[in-house]
Formats: structure tokens, C-alpha cells, sequence
């Protein structure tokens, strides 16, 4: 889908901004948004740049940083901390070598922080892209990873 | 109309998927098939039971059965024991301990799937939430067309939720009847009513089994609504991560659009009502409702100075009503059966139902929905199934993370609005986090300020810096370095954040800081000068 495509689907309105840039993102190989994606969502809607930026990193779901081919996202909410969540994280940052907010030497995976995933019931979790893992421990995230290696 | 000798439920989630309920169901469906029983046995994809850590469940009607952790190689033999011969497989079930970890149990006997007074989840595992012939069968849309049918004025409404003492579900518990006169009674020809389903409380997801569960249910509600304030549009703000949620809530749009009971005309009536979904972003504060206006518009998520409220000037400067998902799911049992049945739920201040989170060091994490009122014990011990391993219960963070650490002497506390404001605690969005007696409430505490630092907006400086000046206070103490003073100036600094803060997120923070201090001092080791004091008393020397 091309960037026409995407606005294609939206009014002309500002009320359409926010689903503009999720859109955008989405279908950005390096699943982030470039300058020229804000750039095009400000002409679209007829919105000064600035604004769009500054919508754009108040979202903690918008990266304006190329980001790795899978976004890991493990849930830092307190349900997940008293679970373990520490623990599976600091084995995230070693198994890809990269601390949060980076992306892994390979381009594979990049490594976030999110609030609760509301699936508290399973804690510690974390979310690989749409798929969201439950009861997590170190072991757990290995294969976890390893899988996803494997399958692409 | 086929009559089915036996109905499987398969409750499908976020866990459920993950744990294979798709291959489970296809291989259910290809047994079926290739026995030849299609017209005898429905296969069913509902909403979730509420229980987690239990892999794929599937339910047997009539017999009330359920099984839970359900493999694929297990189908072949529940379709053999129990379906052909129908008796209960007992071979796929093994216990360990009390509870049978894999295996199955007669429904409503067994922890959070015990038996409970379900009105708002009264679908949810029950009903194919994909089929609104089926969702109507059971209920749906009923009060709906007992207002086309009586021709129930929206004074009427608006009176009958104001006498069932409903209150918001969202966290502060204001009465919905008085907030929706609000909006009624304002002046201008365009309303809104606006649904917040921007859950983001941490150990919060009651909103999303509705969602996902009953999401006509909640169509339903927002056209009630709609109609008894005087509104043709309403928008439905989900969080952008609950991507299940805004595939089926879009799916009950349109086939309510299809069927009619969405769009001009409703049922051939005068009402008229429109529906949209909008997808937030990842912001916490946008839970706030003129936050969560503000992005809705298409901005950034900062709160506004209040008042004006949303009632006068809200979405697009228009009178605007913002409800909670749990609350506006009462809403068309309230209409259905009455006031007066409501108020035999519940508490006389608190009517109703109520759901809860059970999270953290219990046996059985999940999701239950209860009567306002019922004890904080009965809620962690009859249904959470108590402290798990055995150990001993140290203290349970009520209302999710701006909520309090309640210690055990609080453990009989009624769960209502009003009986947890004399205890100085809120009910907030009803998580309970349990923790045991080898949890650290620094580290908690700790957790729950990185948190609201990490979500303040920024907009106003109380909550910028006071959150996380508080975070930095508690890392000393982590660190070994915090000071006796350091823990009055966290209290200090918490009640000014509540008095000057704009929005609920700094006001609230005051709930977990103090509890924390003042129940659990002893996890706070302080040595008595600060780092700066004893570096003052070094270059004195």
C-alpha cells in the first residue's frame, strides 16, 4: 500500500491523524515513521509539520527511529515487575545484546518497554509484534526468540 | 431451526490463542465431521471464562463441564469418552495438588469460575459474541426495543439510571445518572457520547473481556445512551494495543448496521445513532476524558483545565458525555429490568456489580465479577483461591497502580466506593494485586513510580517533576542512601502534587506513596541525614 492508498481511506480531517500515522507506520518497511511520512501526513491534512511531529512522539506506539524487523515489547507495569518481569527483560537485553529502545546488530528485533498489555493473569509478559507470551521466564524467552529466528 | 444435542465452548483470548486454540477447534470441528454429528454437536467460539493460566478451555453444554489446558491430541479423546459415549473424560485429567492443573472440572465449582452474579459478563463464555442472532437470542438488544416498543422517553432513561444509583466504573465512582443530565440538559443541537475504552491501568482488563466478549452489548449501551442525551454519534476510544478488541467491537458495528439496529431509523423508529472507533497510541493520561478527548480530535493527549467540563465543552466544543466500557454495559440491564431490580445488587450507596482483577501471588489469577460490597477476604480467598504456595499474605494494591498497599488489617474491607473511602483507599478500576509475605513494597512502590513518571504528559509541572522527584527519593532507598527526612518530604511532596496537579495522574499518586510509608515504614530503612546533610557535616569537618 502506498502512501496515497493510506489517505485514500481518511477525510481530509484532524481528527484522522492519529489513524493516518498508524497506518503509515504500519506499512514502513523499518516500521517507524520517517520524516517524509510526517511530512506527507501535514500536507495530507493541512496541518503545520511541528504539529504532527509533536503528536507523533507524544505516542509511545509512534517510533521515529528505523526500527528491527519484530518489535519486542515487555510489559513494565507492576502486576508483570512482581512476577519477574526483571528478570525476563535483563534476558532480552543480553540475548540480543541491546538495551531498550535499541535495535539488535542484525536488524531482527528491536526492544521496548510498554505499559500493561492487560494480561496480567500470565505475568510477566511481553508482546512480539501482534502475538502477545505469557508466564515468562528466561528460559521461555529464549526459545521464544529462537523461534522466531528460525521461522525467518 | 437445528436443535443441537450438545453446545462446545471455546472461549478464545490473547492466552488462548497463544496456547493453540485455533488448531484445538480445527481439529474438533474435523473430528466432528468426519463422525458424521455436525447437525448434533455446535462448535462455539466465545468470549473468555475470566480464568487465567489455563491454555485452551472448552465447556460442554448441557453436561457443564470444562476442561482446561486442552491439547490438540486431546480432542480425539473427549470427542470419543464424551462426546460419543458421554461420559466424562477422565483419562485427559490428572491433578496436582487441590486443583486439577490440566483436566476437567464441573463449571462453576473451581476458583475465579466459581459461581457468580454475572449481569454485564452474562455472555461472555457463553455466547458466540461473533453471531448477533445468537447474541440476540440471548438477550440482546432487548432494552433496545423495549424503548422502540414503549416508546420510553429519554427523561425516562435518564431517571431510571439515576434511581439505580449507578456510578462511573472508570475509577472515581461519580453517579452516571446525575453526568448524563449533565449533558442532556446542556444547550446546542450536536452532542456526542464518547465510550473509554483506553484501558491502561496497570492489572486492569476487565474492559477488554467486554470488548472481546460481549461487544454488542456495548453497541447497544452506547445507542441507549445516545438517545437519552440527546446524541446522534458516538465514538468508541480503544487503546491501540487491544487489536482483538477493535477487530470484534468493528465486526458487532457492522452487523448491527446490518441488521438495523444501528444507523437512521433504529428499528424503525425516530433514533438515529452512528458509531465509530477510533485506535489510540499508547498514552496512559489519554484514560483521562479530556485527555482523552484531545486525542480524539487528533492531537496530543494533554488533559484540559477543567472546568469547562466535557458536559458544556467537550469533543469539538460540543457537550460531550465520556463513560467507562463497564459502566455503560449496565446500562441496558438497567433499562431492561428496572431500578428497583438493580438495587437488589450491591450496596445501598454501591448498587450492583462489580469486576475485579485478581493478580499477582494467588492461585487462581483472573477475572471475576461479584456484588459491590463483597469483602476483600471472600474476593482473595473464595475465588482467588488465597496466597498461593501457602505463604502468608503481606499486602494487596487495590485500584490498580494509582490505588493503595492495603495491609491485612484491611483484609475485611468491603469492596465498594464507599466503604474503601473510609478506609482512606479507593476502588479505582477494581485490579487487586496480592502480593506475599516475600514481595518488597519498595520494589513495588518503586515499580509504580517508574510507571506514572514514564506516562506523566509533562503539561503541567506538579506531576512532571514530582513524579519524578518521588522515583528519585525511592531509588535512594533502594540504594541504601534514602533518609528519614527523604520519607516526609515523599509525603509531603505527594499531597502537593494531589492539591496542584491538573489531572488525576498527579493527584493520585498521594494513595500509593502514603499507604506504602505509613503501612509498611519498616521496608523503608532510613539512615537519619541525607546525602547532601552528611555532605555538608564532611566539609565542616
Amino acid at each position: 500500500m502506498t502512501r496515497r492508498d493510506v489517505f485514500e481511506r481518511y477525510s481530509k480531517t484532524g481528527d484522522n491523524l492519529i489513524s493516518i500515522l498508524h497506518d503509515l507506520q504500519n506499512e514502513n518497511e523499518w516500521n517507524y515513521l520517517s520524516k517524509e511520512d510526517l511530512q506527507a501526513a501535514a500536507d495530507y491534512l493541512e496541518l503545520p509539520y511541528s504539529f504532527v511531529h509533536g503528536v507523533a512522539t507524544f505516542y509511545t506506539m509512534f517510533s521515529l527511529k528505523p526500527r528491527g524487523r519484530h518489535i519486542v515489547r515487555v510489559c513494565q507495569s507492576p502486576p508483570c515487575q512482581l512476577m519477574g518481569a526483571t528478570t525476563v527483560s535483563d534476558e532480552l537485553k543480553k540475548l540480543l545484546n541491546v538495551d531498550f529502545g535499541q535495535t539488535s546488530a542484525d536488524q531482527m528485533f528491536t526492544l521496548e518497554m510498554t505499559s500493561c498489555l492487560g494480561v496480567c493473569g500470565v505475568a510477566p509478559a511481553m508482546m512480539v509484534d501482534d502475538d502477545v507470551y505469557g508466564n515468562l521466564t528466561p528460559k521461555r524467552v529464549n526459545e521464544i526468540i529462537g523461534e522466531i529466528r528460525r521461522e525467518s | 431451526m437445528n436443535l443441537f444435542r450438545m453446545h462446545i465452548l471455546i472461549p478464545v483470548d490473547e492466552e488462548a490463542i497463544q496456547a493453540g486454540v485455533f488448531d484445538v477447534k480445527r481439529e474438533l470441528e474435523s473430528e466432528i465431521g468426519k463422525r458424521n454429528m455436525q447437525g448434533e454437536i455446535k462448535v462455539l467460539e466465545t468470549g473468555t471464562v475470566g480464568a487465567a493460566g489455563k491454555g485452551v478451555v472448552l465447556i460442554v453444554y448441557p453436561d457443564n463441564i470444562y476442561y482446561s489446558n486442552v491439547r490438540r491430541e486431546d480432542v480425539a479423546v473427549i470427542m470419543e469418552e464424551h462426546v460419543v459415549k458421554g461420559r466424562v473424560a477422565k483419562s485427559i485429567a490428572h491433578e496436582t495438588g487441590e486443583e486439577l492443573k490440566r483436566g476437567h472440572k464441573e463449571f462453576h465449582q473451581v476458583g475465579l469460575t466459581r459461581k457468580q452474579p454475572r449481569v454485564i459478563l452474562d455472555k461472555c463464555c457463553m455466547v458466540d459474541s461473533h453471531n448477533i442472532e445468537e447474541v440476540i437470542s440471548y438477550g440482546g438488544y432487548q432494552a433496545l426495543e423495549k424503548i422502540v416498543s414503549e416508546k420510553i422517553t429519554p427523561q425516562r432513561i435518564i431517571d431510571e439510571v439515576k434511581n439505580s444509583g449507578l456510578r462511573g466504573r472508570g475509577g472515581a465512582g461519580f453517579p452516571t445518572g446525575l453526568k448524563w443530565s449533565f449533558t442532556a440538559q446542556a444547550p446546542g443541537e450536536e452532542k456526542y457520547v464518547i465510550c473509554n475504552a483506553d484501558e491502561g491501568e496497570p492489572g486492569t482488563f476487565k474492559d477488554r473481556l467486554i470488548l472481546e466478549g460481549d461487544p454488542h452489548k456495548l453497541v447497544e449501551a452506547m445507542i441507549i445512551t445516545g438517545y437519552a442525551v440527546g446524541s446522534r454519534k458516538g465514538f468508541i476510544y480503544i487503546r491501540g494495543e487491544y487489536q482483538l478488541s477493535i477487530e470484534r467491537v468493528q465486526r458487532a458495528i457492522d452487523d448491527a448496521m446490518a441488521n438495523g439496529l444501528l444507523g437512521d431509523n433504529i428499528l424503525g423508529s425516530d433514533i438515529t445513532f452512528h458509531l465509530e472507533i477510533k485506535k489510540g497510541a499508547g498514552a496512559y493520561v489519554c484514560g483521562e476524558e479530556t485527555a482523552l478527548i484531545e486525542s480524539l480530535e487528533g492531537d496530543r493527549g494533554n488533559p484540559r483545565v477543567k472546568p469547562p467540563y466535557p458536559a458544556a465543552q467537550g469533543l469539538w466544543q460540543k457537550p460531550t458525555l465520556v463513560n467507562n466500557v463497564e459502566t455503560l454495559a449496565n446500562v441496558p440491564h438497567i433499562v431492561f429490568n428496572g431500578a428497583d431490580w438493580y438495587r437488589t445488587l450491591g450496596t445501598d450507596k454501591c448498587p450492583g456489580t462489580k469486576v475485579f482483577t485478581i493478580l499477582g501471588h494467588v492461585e487462581y489469577p483472573g477475572l471475576i465479577e461479584v456484588e459491590m460490597g463483597t469483602p476483600l477476604r471472600e474476593i482473595i480467598y473464595n475465588y482467588g483461591g488465597g496466597v498461593k504456595d501457602g505463604k502468608r499474605f503481606k499486602a494487596a494494591l487495590v485500584g490498580g497502580a494509582a490505588g493503595m498497599f492495603l495491609p491485612d488489617r484491611l483484609l475485611d474491607v468491603p469492596m465498594d466506593y464507599e466503604s474503601l473511602k473510609e478506609n482512606a483507599a479507593v476502588l479505582g478500576s477494581g485490579a487487586i494485586l496480592v502480593m506475599n509475605e516475600d514481595a518488597s513494597i519498595l520494589e513495588m512502590l518503586h515499580s509504580v513510580l517508574e510507571f506514572f513518571a514514564h506516562e506523566s504528559c509533562g503539561q503541567c509541572s506538579p506531576c512532571r517533576i514530582g513524579t519524578k522527584q518521588l522515583l528519585n527519593m525511592v531509588e535512594d532507598f533502594r540504594k541504601g542512601e534514602g533518609a528519614e527526612s527523604q520519607l516526609d518530604a515523599m509525603i509531603r511532596m505527594s499531597e502537593t502534587m494531589f492539591n496542584t496537579s491538573l489531572c488525576p495522574l498527579g493527584q493520585s499518586l498521594i494513595m500509593p506513596v502514603k499507604s506504602a510509608l505509613e503501612n509498611f515504614r519498616e521496608e523503608f530503612p532510613a539512615k537519619t541525614k541525607t546525602k547532601t546533610e552528611s555532605a555538608i557535616d564532611r566539609r565542616k569537618k
